[in-house]
């Protein structure tokens, strides 16, 4: 019971000290220069597909949605504009690619060491007399956190791209009126408020996804639940993320 | 020289090794023998401080290295070539990369250097032709000879073998053998075995260490191994002569 009840907070010491250890070996992070650069292409410029769909369908959605709900001849339609654009730079890029990720990069690293874990070749680096941590943790933690700003602004520009196109093209407001309405009631505070939370939801998804797949225990079965709890845990943290900086900032 | 003194740990309710004392002389190549799951691999495991004793140390030329600071382990683990079970080669590169990987952090070759360094080494295990080829298109026993390559890359004084012949066929098993023999005499290293395989025992070793419930019960020379009056020892003796089909002439000793 007592044992039940302290699980997690063993756990978020050993994340604390997995943490610890990496930025602890930063000053070497040019040592694994190379190893960096591939995981800010795997988890950066691999992923901005997937963002830019997701984003896509999420600005012309939410565009037709609040056409939909302000069809009124007593709200000028700039005000489609006015909502949907800030809500994209505050909330949505940032959250729709978080959740995006926790999927894609956050499974894929619990799985990549995951697997190196089960296969000893974890072992076999920290035998080399390798810091395992600074070589596999750190360079993946700082692509996330360097990357995910770049993810969050492809996210913004395409989601609020597509809901003045289908506003445009859909006939419920011209492109003029959609950009005056979000000049409108543009504050810098949006967009910066956003690139805040890309920087937290990268540390989180990648730094959750280290920790599950590098204390990964028993074989293929634990592979399999390292990558679920890493996908899992992204998202709840980011939820939880999400509403503490907007509590903290606005 | 290696030396283990008291050396107890458990997981959980499961306690795997108490009170092992072993000392492991410069130049010998010993076997650390037992069943499956008495803990061959977790004593194996202390050598390089991949796991830290509940009780007791682990000294490598007079270092406790459990009580270094991080950066002196990895200094120290340099020393050490191991060869994992599975080979424990990192499939995200070919061949050529895994043998040159310690050397592009651990040694000051340039390109040429280390070419030459990785196809010495990949020579030094028989092996040719496939730097290019990724470890998943490799077989059980060339893979293990990959990581042998990999292990002596850069020059240790000590190299641990886990398991270096289960899984592979005998021919393959002799082979591997052949290697950790000669890998002993040309390089002179210390080199630690551990494994089930008494044929493999027989063929390579010194020295042999009996791992059984949770202790050492026996430590003596090679030759010694028929006549000693473990009755432990020598059921694990008889099994492995079953199941080669009593064909090796080594193993037919005077034992119980």
């Amino acid at each position: 019971m007592l044992d039940t009840l302290l699980s997690p907070f063993r756990a978020l010491g050993r994340y604390a000290t997995l943490m610890g250890r990496a930025f602890a070996s930063i000053d070497k992070v040019g040592t694994y220069w190379n190893n960096l650069f591939i995981q800010m292409v795997r988890v950066g410029i691999d992923s901005i597909p997937i963002v830019a769909l997701a984003a896509a369908f999420t600005g012309a959605v939410f565009t037709v949605q609040t056409a939909y709900q302000l069809e009124t001849p007593f709200i000028p339609k700039t005000i489609i504009g006015s909502i949907v654009a800030p809500s994209i730079m505050l909330e949505l890029g940032a959250v729709i690619a978080g959740f995006i990720l926790a999927g894609r990069v956050g499974a894929r690293i619990a799985a990549e060491l995951g697997t190196m874990r089960v296969s000893e070749q974890i072992d076999a680096l920290e035998v080399m007399g390798l810091n395992s941590v600074g070589f596999l943790v750190l360079p993946r933690v700082l692509a996330g956190v360097l990357m995910f700003p770049v993810l969050y602004v492809v996210s913004c520009v395409v989601g609020i791209g597509t809901g003045i196109g289908v506003g445009h093209f859909g006939g419920f407001l011209s492109a003029s009126e959609f950009l005056e309405g979000a000049r409108q009631f543009f504050k810098l505070l949006d967009p910066t408020i956003g690139l805040i939370k890309s920087f937290a939801f990268g540390f989180i998804i990648t730094s959750v996804a280290c920790y599950k797949g590098y204390y990964t225990g028993g074989g293929a079965v634990g592979v399999g639940d390292s990558t679920t709890q890493a996908a899992v845990l992204s998202c709840v943290f980011i939820l939880v993320a999400d509403l503490l900086i907007a509590l903290l900032l606005l | 020289m290696i030396e283990i003194q008291n050396l107890s740990k458990g997981f959980g309710s499961l306690q795997v090794l108490e009170g092992v004392s072993l000392q492991i002389h410069d130049g010998e190549t010993i076997a650390i023998i037992g069943r499956s799951g008495s803990g061959k691999s977790v004593l194996m495991k202390h050598l390089v401080g991949l796991l830290t004793p509940d009780e007791g140390r682990v000294l490598v030329d007079g270092t406790d290295i459990d009580t270094i600071p991080y950066e002196a382990l990895r200094r120290l683990r340099r020393q050490f070539g191991v060869l994992f079970q599975g080979g424990a080669l990192f499939d995200s590169m070919t061949t050529f990369e895994n043998v040159a990987f310690p050397l592009r952090y651990f040694s000051s070759l340039d390109e040429k250097g280390l070419q030459d360094r990785v196809q010495e080494c990949l020579d030094l295990v028989r092996l040719s032709g496939v730097g290019a080829k990724n470890p998943t298109e490799l077989s059980g026993g060339m893979r293990k000879r990959v990581a042998l390559a990999r292990a002596i890359a850069i020059e240790p004084e000590y190299i641990l073998y886990d398991e270096p012949t289960s899984g592979l066929d005998p021919e393959t098993s002799n082979t591997i053998n052949d290697l950790i023999r000669h890998l002993a005499e040309a390089l002179n290293v210390t080199s630690v075995v551990v494994t089930h395989d008494m044929h493999s025992v027989l063929s390579i070793a010194d020295r042999v260490a009996f791992l059984h419930e949770r202790d050492l019960e026996w430590v003596g020379p090679v030759a010694g191994i028929h006549k000693c009056s473990n009755p432990h020892l020598n059921a694990f003796v008889k099994a492995n002569e079953y199941q080669v089909g009593d064909t090796t002439p080594a193993l037919s000793g005077p034992s119980a």
